[in-house]
């Protein structure tokens, strides 16, 4: 195998002019960093698992460059997934997995860290792993080997990659990042054993390491409980959560080949105070912080200097509940209305004031409007907690098209808990209501394209007990929807139902999950997100191999008390609060946003120290005063279940 | 505006990882150049505002070379010594200017003034009789020859083709001068077909280019 940086280099002349878009695989771009790599200790490779154009799009990996890149002591370097006429290539000549900085092969970091923001990109992982020559299971990895780190919202269940990772980072990276590296160092230093190193990294706060832990399962297969093999560990991981936002990253490599997002993107805030019962997102990055819209101003100023993007995004899981949304967006469009941007705010409310802010941002695009009402009738949406009237929708939807959009983009799922066939005409009902109301306003040109996806009940959320839809269920609705949605100005985009077997089979897996995946990838599974690459059939026969039942994960009834092979890793949002969470949308009974009422769902009694440290608007939870708990709070607390870490500082 | 609107030619080189950026791509990594160097470029008025950039020659992906020409439209008037200033600090790695002038707006487009282009083909492999080959390839009447499932004749498109002396590196070189106007350019990949060399194992690079009436 090709070791060095210039026997790569010299291979890459040669099959870069033979394979589709070479400019993936060159590195050189502008922003990049190069350190020098005698004089650098410590290396990290930070790999996204599927192609350049969708890494270079991702916020998480462009900010844990920008940090890991300020420290002198460390390098930072890129690696995406080759497609497969570059990686047939690469397997052929002998060349490993590289970084696109300095032509490294990856086994000759010390870190190397996944990110792992979506399930389907497991195959890749255990994929570009082999490509590097680096042993796909933990178990097989010496001292000589990097430590493989892996991170991202799919994590937060990491049982089904458990064998392949050295240490999960559970929740936000920007701190422990550092922290990682520093443990690294320090056990570099001392000639211990891996074992060692893992241990030491298990006792971080956010810290998983499945090597130290074992799933046990009762007769009928069902998960029972995890059991503890290393005293230091604990026995829950919580979340790692910065509890203040540091100023945003400014530095943005700028691609030259076309990416999904090519621009300047900022979280303006993180996490959501609406709760909707199927959102995954919405539970695991509690508690709400803001940052302050001067420091957004001047983030987007600085970057537009750095990279010259001509797109910025103001990126949160709700735009319309940023405090000062109004003010950021005027503030946006009059500080930079010279320099011919286009701004996107995404995930707008259903109001009227959505369309006001959308207004402001004068030189938008005027060729699409996106809402995700999610259900079609107002019974399902109390169900999953996102209560909006009918009438609000269509005269928000009026209130669009008479603003000067043609095109309403409407998200909706099908396969919601209780749902009904009844259900599912709502949406080509409610489509074609608001496609009429688009003619009458603006006549022929009114178009409603509904983007209709499959419910998948994921872990640590209210619905996490819901069975999933069955194939066939999925088919008999999306064949409903495919003919009640034709006819001039309307258009419908799905996802195949295998597509959503997969995601659910890979979100809900144990650790028994990682045989399937393991044997999925050696009968080719790799882009699974792709339709030119996935093969249902593989994963069939992947399940047939290992004597797993596939319906098991998917259709299986679960009794509330259930345990699940996720429970140790404490998203703090009480199991408690989400089992009393999903009784109540069996009753139709909706919560409101948790900036007007506390709900108690567990973040605040976890985390009362950091909420005091950090007083006033910085979180959009209640204060924090006194250093005593109540006894409300201690009913609240599962004291049981928490961590030593946390615990100690209570 | 269109008073103060001012038309600068830019003469570059395109090297390095940057020429595996095709030519839409390298319109907008000029752009983005523009941007950070805080220059004011002029956009095409329309629902999709345009940078206004043109490019004399769409070099093939993977080409090299050091003869492109770009002109772009200022809103205000940028002087030669900004440009200096500015510019070079946001270019990428790749992209070197040769020099830089100042055009009248009423000059016609960029591409309608080419008429053809110089290219030298370097081998990665030696190759036998390879003087000899040019000159039997120059001799036919023509060269039928297929590109995207359409016939077309290479000869009248080859102006020069020579096997050179004392190629760089050591490596055999060809010299190839094609013809490059609208709806007529010769491809020097194809000139290497048509002499039996794969273009895989070759490595071209683009050293002039020649505008009509011999600017």
């Amino acid at each position: 195998m090709i070791k060095n940086p210039a026997e790569i280099q010299e291979t890459l002349e040669c099959i870069l002019p033979q394979v589709q878009k070479p400019g993936r695989y060159t590195g050189g771009e502008f922003n990049q960093v190069v350190k020098d790599w005698g004089k650098t200790e410590l290396k990290v490779a930070l790999v996204f698992p599927d192609l350049y154009e969708l890494g270079m799009s991702n916020l998480g990996l462009a900010i844990l460059y920008d940090i890991l890149n300020q420290r002198p002591d460390v390098l930072a370097e890129r690696a995406f997934a080759p497609w497969s006429d570059m990686e047939s290539r690469m397997r052929s000549s002998g060349t490993p997995l590289y970084s696109l900085e300095t032509m490294h092969p990856l086994s000759s970091f010390d870190v190397i860290g996944f990110s792992l923001p979506y399930e389907t990109l497991y195959t890749n992982t255990i994929n570009l792993l082999d490509l590097s020559g680096i042993p796909v299971f933990s178990s097989e990895r010496t001292s000589e080997h990097p430590l493989i780190v892996a991170g991202g919202h799919a994590t937060y269940n990491p049982e089904p990659m458990a064998p392949f990772v050295d240490a999960f980072v559970i929740g936000e990276g920007e701190e422990i990042i550092l922290e990682i590296i520093d443990a690294v160092k320090d056990w570099k230093g001392q000639g211990k054993s891996r074992r060692e190193l893992l241990i030491s990294l298990s006792s971080l706060w956010g810290i998983y390491v499945p090597a130290l832990y074992k799933p046990n399962y009762g007769d009928d297969g069902v998960f029972i409980g995890i059991q503890v093999l290393e005293k230091k560990a604990p026995r829950q991981v919580v979340k790692r959560i910065t509890a203040k936002l540091p100023p945003p990253t400014t530095r943005f490599i700028v691609p030259y080949i076309d990416t999904v997002h090519s621009r300047v993107p900022v979280e303006i805030m993180r996490g959501c105070t609406r709760g909707c019962r199927f959102c995954q997102a919405g539970m695991i990055t509690r508690p709400v912080r803001e940052r302050p819209v001067e420091e957004i101003i001047e983030a987007i100023s600085q970057a537009l200097d750095n990279t010259g993007f001509e797109e910025v995004g103001l990126l949160s899981l709700s735009s319309s509940d940023y405090t000062d949304i109004l003010q950021l967006v005027q503030e946006v469009s009059k500080r930079f209305a010279s320099r011919h941007l286009s701004i996107s705010l995404p995930s707008l409310r259903i109001e009227s004031f959505s369309v006001d802010l959308m207004d402001a941002l004068k030189d938008a695009r005027r060729s699409g409007f996106t809402l995700a009402p999610e259900a079609a009738t107002e019974r399902m949406r109390e169900i999953i907690n996102k209560p909006v009237t009918d009438q609000q929708l269509l005269d928000t939807c009026r209130e669009i098209f008479s603003r000067g959009w043609h095109n309403i983009k409407l998200y909706f799922m099908i396969g919601h808990p209780a749902e009904t066939m009844e259900d599912v005409k709502a949406i080509a009902r409610l489509c074609k209501d608001v496609l009429q109301i688009g003619k009458q306003i603006i006549g022929g040109r009114a178009q409603v394209t509904a983007g209709v996806s499959t419910f998948v009940a994921k872990p640590h959320t209210p619905f996490q007990w819901v069975v999933c839809d069955t194939v066939d269920q999925i088919y008999a609705k999306q064949r409903y929807l495919k003919a009640a949605l034709r006819g001039k100005g309307l258009k419908l985009n799905w996802n195949s139902p295998e597509d959503t077997m997969l995601e659910a089979w890979l979100s809900r897996g144990d650790r028994r999950m990682a045989d399937v995946i393991y044997e999925a990838w050696r009968m080719g599974a790799k882009f699974d997100a792709w339709k030119e690459h996935f093969n249902y059939q593989i994963w069939i026969q992947a399940f047939e191999k290992t004597g797993l039942d596939p319906t098991f994960y998917t259709h299986r009834e679960r009794p509330i008390d259930e345990s699940f092979p996720w429970d140790h890793i404490s998203t703090t949002v009480r199991k408690k609060f989400l089992t009393e969470d999903y009784l109540w949308s069996l009753q139709g009974k909706t919560r409101v946003d948790c900036r007007e009422r506390c709900f108690a769902c567990g973040i605040l009694p976890t985390f009362a120290d950091l909420r005091r440290e950090n007083p006033g608007d910085t979180w959009q939870c209640p204060e924090v005063k006194s250093r005593k708990i109540s006894t409300q709070d201690l009913e609240l607390l599962n004291l049981e279940s928490l961590p030593v870490l946390v615990k100690s500082s209570l | 505006m269109s008073e103060t609107l001012t038309r600068i030619r830019i003469y570059f080189s395109k090297t390095a990882s940057i020429r595996f950026t095709g030519h839409l791509d390298l319109q907008r990594t000029w752009e983005r150049t523009f941007r950070r160097a805080r220059l004011p470029i002029a956009f095409r008025q329309g629902f999709n505002p345009q940078a206004r950039l043109n490019l004399a020659l769409a070099l093939p992906l993977g080409f090299t070379s050091q003869c492109e020409i770009l002109d772009v439209w200022f809103e205000n008037p940028v002087s030669i010594s900004e440009l200096e200033t500015h510019l070079v600090p946001a270019l990428p790695v790749g992209l070197e200017i040769n020099r830089f002038q100042e055009v009248t707006l009423s000059e016609p487009a960029l591409q309608t003034q080419i008429a053809s282009a110089e290219y030298h083909i370097t081998m990665d492999n030696q190759l036998p009789e390879l003087q000899a080959n040019c000159e039997k390839l120059l001799q036919s009447p023509s060269i039928i020859r297929q590109w995207k499932g359409k016939n077309y004749d290479l000869r009248p498109l080859i102006l020069e083709l020579r096997a050179l002396p004392d190629s760089p590196a050591g490596k055999q070189c060809i010299f190839v001068h094609l013809a490059a106007r609208e709806g007529a350019t010769g491809r020097p990949e194809e000139v290497a077909s048509a002499l039996g060399i794969s273009p895989d194992l070759t490595k071209v690079h683009r050293i002039n280019l020649v505008f009509l009436n011999n600017e």
